[in-house]
């Protein structure tokens, strides 16, 4: 019959299983993310061409500011740690098929939990303390995300409007902790909690500038790629991910996986949190609420959800992040402008998730038999 | 505004010249020349993907044809789009239906049509709607809401539908697959009279060749993209027209049934859940599947059989009762059903049982992916579950460009023999079936049909829904229908009457 001679096609160089067809099939999910940065970033620049600015310049700037010295990288990475986490918190429920966007309510929650629980933890040692401080920030982001989670699941409610709703609560939360139950009667301007006591402050990595935050969110990117690609528990929640019917048909519990995983997600920007308080600032205000959260949807989508992926896509942003004072300074633009630029970005992001399967360049049929 | 005159001029004659549709470097239509003669009712034949569909959406406008012409009473026309074909007087009945729920008889005839007025007199609209009513063969109520209808009688409100606004040559894409048998007949009786008295020529896609050799005067079949044959019906039997669909293609044999049917493996007992809608009521009181036997529900679509297939999945809670495999309780848990191997065939697998985006390795190993041994894994082994795949993609002759495919790149026959492939593997006990043949072509009917008997004959309990009566005839040692909700009738596969279970699925017996 005709059929059984086309079923195993000969493996080799040529085959539709050889490697020119599996780089054939990769460099799609390479390719497009960059080309779409690409047009983001040329369409951003005739935005600045319409306010009179030279994108050149402008770029030159950000390049110098972001990566061009030492001291910009430094400036850079210390951005990079809790973009890496955030991201995280975006990946992990997207891989479930889940677009949660409120990473910024586990983050703020995560640092208050550090700031609040950093004086009454300061008669213990450091190496004791410290991990303890961030376990409760965590713990408290995966509860937060993990709600996210269980409302989906459970009842029904869309976990992107349930995340950023529960995002602006948190914030609300924070601002009434550190300006009532928490404050620091000594922070005046600014209401705070408590500074926290030396040695429980999370210092820089030996020979950098850079907090140990950077290390912990490439370890938590590498742990969670692991998660989803190597062991079955990620196997079970890509099925999910993929079509939620024919993992219920498998007998697969998809309410813990999204649980699991949305909390997971939460318990990662929770810690960032925790370095922004422990590492960063040394008390916890509403200096947490800064955007991480939000930079860290448009990591996790340029990454394409991989975990792996995050970790240069979230140096790229943060050296964006990094040239924001200076662009602001030397090119007369209002701080605002690299949320624009990110907007920018993330509009082409969105646009080309509808290009895949188009190109037959990346068709590994063309690069097999023919 | 008052009803279109264009009845009166009389059925259309239309034929297609050289027809030819390329999509990229694949051909469906291949210099495909029929010519349906007016006042004629012409059924076209063939498998899935011959092209069947591919003709009449050219021949309708929503294809451009890359070559050939059309020929509308001996005059060539153009049909940019489908508003060319409705005013040169062509119209198409689809599989599924399109009129609104919601709205009266009447008033989806009335929103049907292209010039209906911004402000709608209703008295004279509904004057025009009786008197045009009077004019038909056969009628339908026109004032009650239309989901009140029987499948029946939508189907030929569709048709009337496409009388009243003027069309005199109508596509009919497989117009019975919803309907029973009697419901079928009725409405193609009524079809084949209007082109008796030639008020419309018919052409009508099907793949049953009683309702060609019933109805129809002529024939035309295609094949992978080629008419391969036409001709009068009378000059055919069923099996020239089986040897034209098929080619060379030989079946697979049905397979012998072997072996007497064994313990009870499912029984359910006082079974309450409520349906898709949560007005109605699913109550299936007592149903058992024994080692060794298939069981057959038949029934039409929407009568609870989804829900009854959600609840042995562990989709949909039961308000009562319960569900016990192998004598103990079953809640349909992975960790149940690989103990109890049990295994799920649901319909539409792609959609049902597949990640449409994951490979064709991932997606044969769903089932086996955590399983060491007896025991579970935690660790993905990704070079035994390639080794899997290659040997079950070869010994199932699963039709993949690559192992790494996306399972959507399949096409539907190849992505049942993969899911097959998946679920068959190993030790079966239990079997769970949904419509596994909806859609496939020929060789991949028999074929999986033939894996079915085999894993009965194997010692498998097999419960199988299907909506395709044939289907649960041929296959099932005890047939039953499923009606509302519940089980209202049981016979022996072998004492099985199409007619007597048709009026049973019908709800009035």
């Amino acid at each position: 019959m005709a059929i059984a001679d086309q079923t195993m096609p000969p493996r080799g160089l040529l085959s539709p299983d050889g490697w020119l067809a599996a780089i054939a099939r990769r460099s799609e999910a390479l390719v497009i993310p960059l080309g779409a940065l690409l047009v983001g970033l040329a369409a951003f620049g005739v935005f600045l061409l319409s306010q009179g600015k030279s994108p050149v310049d402008f770029y030159a700037l950000v390049y110098k500011a972001g990566f061009g010295t030492a001291f910009s990288w430094q400036n850079t990475l210390s951005r990079t740690a809790p973009l890496l986490l955030a991201a995280l918190c975006v990946a992990l429920p997207a891989r479930l098929g889940l677009v949660v966007i409120g990473g910024e309510g586990a983050i703020v929650l995560g640092g208050v939990a550090a700031g609040a629980l950093a004086g009454s933890l300061s008669g213990l040692p450091g190496a004791l303390a410290i991990p303890l401080m961030a376990l409760a920030g965590a713990a408290i982001g995966a509860v937060w995300i993990g709600t996210v989670g269980a409302l989906r699941h459970y009842r029904g409610v869309n976990e992107t409007i349930a995340s950023l709703l529960m995002a602006y609560i948190a914030i609300a939360l924070m601002n009434h902790l550190v300006e009532g139950p928490f404050r620091d009667p000594a922070s005046l301007n600014k209401p705070s909690t408590a500074p926290l006591a030396e040695h429980m402050r999370i210092g820089d990595i030996p020979g950098w500038n850079v907090h140990w935050g950077l290390v912990v969110g490439i370890v938590a990117c590498i742990l969670c790629w692991i998660l989803i690609e190597r062991t079955t528990w990620g196997f079970a929640a890509r099925i999910a991910g993929g079509n939620v019917r024919a993992a219920q048909v498998q007998g697969l519990p998809v309410g813990r996986l999204i649980v699991g995983f949305t909390a997971l997600g939460g318990a990662f920007a929770g810690l960032a949190g925790v370095f922004e308080v422990a590492a960063v600032h040394g008390t916890a205000n509403a200096s947490l609420a800064v955007g991480y959260g939000y930079t860290g949807i448009l990591i996790a989508f340029l990454a394409r959800h991989n975990p792996l992926a995050i970790i240069p896509v979230a140096v790229l942003l943060a050296g964006f992040e990094a040239s924001s004072g200076l662009v602001q300074r030397r090119m007369d633009l209002p701080d605002a402008t690299i949320l624009v630029l990110q907007g920018f970005v993330f509009v082409a992001i969105l646009v080309s998730d509808t290009l895949y399967g188009r190109f037959r360049m990346f068709a590994p049929e063309r690069w097999g038999r023919g | 505004m008052t009803v279109k005159g264009h009845l009166e001029a009389g059925a259309l004659g239309v034929e297609t010249v050289g027809m030819t549709m390329r999509f990229g470097a694949f051909t469906a239509l291949d210099h495909v020349s029929i010519g349906v003669e007016p006042g004629s009712f012409h059924a076209l034949l063939g498998e899935n993907g011959a092209g069947k569909s591919t003709l009449v959406k050219c021949m309708m406008g929503f294809y451009h044809a890359t070559d050939g012409q059309m020929m509308v009473d001996g005059r060539e026309v153009a049909v940019p789009d489908p508003k060319a074909a409705h005013a040169l007087g062509l119209g198409m009945v689809y599989q599924h239906f399109t009129l609104v729920p919601s709205l009266s008889a009447a008033e989806n005839l009335v929103i049907s049509r292209e010039d209906a007025p911004r402000v709608i007199d209703w008295r004279r609209e509904k004057a025009a709607l009786t008197a045009f009513m009077a004019r038909m063969p056969f009628a339908v109520p026109l004032d009650q809401p239309v989901r009140a209808l029987s499948a029946g009688e939508k189907q030929k409100l569709e048709i009337l539908k496409q009388l009243y606004l003027g069309r005199r040559f109508l596509i009919l894409d497989e117009p019975t697959s919803v309907l029973t048998p009697d419901e079928a007949d009725e409405v193609l009786g009524h079809v084949r009279a209007l082109c008796q008295a030639g008020k419309i020529t018919v052409l009508m896609i099907t793949h049953k060749f009683r309702e060609v050799t019933a109805y129809a005067d002529a024939v035309s079949v295609l094949r992978r993209g080629k008419l391969v044959g036409s001709g009068k019906v009378a000059a055919l039997t069923h099996a020239d027209m089986a040897r034209m669909m098929m080619g060379d293609e030989t079946l697979a044999e049905p397979a012998p049934r072997a072996g007497a049917a064994g313990a009870p493996i499912l029984s359910l007992s006082g079974i309450r859940a409520r349906d898709r809608s949560g007005l109605k009521e699913i109550a299936i009181d007592r149903l058992e599947v024994r080692a060794g036997e298939i069981v057959g529900i038949a029934g039409i679509s929407g009568n609870g059989q989804m829900e009854l297939m959600e609840v042995l999945t562990g989709q949909r809670p039961v308000t009562a009762g319960d569900v016990r495999v192998e004598g103990g309780p079953y809640h349909a848990t992975r960790e149940e059903a690989r103990v109890k191997c049990v295994r799920y065939l649901p319909e539409e697998p792609l959609h049902n049982a597949c990640a449409a985006k994951m490979s064709v390795t991932e997606n044969i190993g769903f089932r086996s992916f955590d399983v060491n041994g007896s025991g579970t894994r935690f660790w993905l082994a990704n070079g035994a579950m390639r080794r899997q795949a290659r040997d079950l993609v070869a010994a199932f002759k699963v039709k993949t460009a690559s192992l790494d495919a996306p399972m959507a790149s399949l096409s539907g026959g190849n992505v049942q023999r993969a899911v097959l492939a998946r679920e068959l593997t190993g030790e079966v006990d239990l079997l769970i079936i949904s419509n596994p043949c909806f859609g496939l072509d020929f060789t991949a009917v028999a074929e999986i049909r033939a894996r079915i008997m085999a894993a009965r004959n194997a010692g498998a309990a097999v419960l199988l829904m299907s909506e395709d009566l044939d289907e649960v005839v041929e296959l099932s040692d005890r047939v039953l229908v499923m009606s509302e909700g519940r089980i209202t009738y049981e016979c022996s596969g072998a004492e099985a009457d199409a007619v007597e279970i048709g009026h049973h699925m019908a709800g009035h017996a």
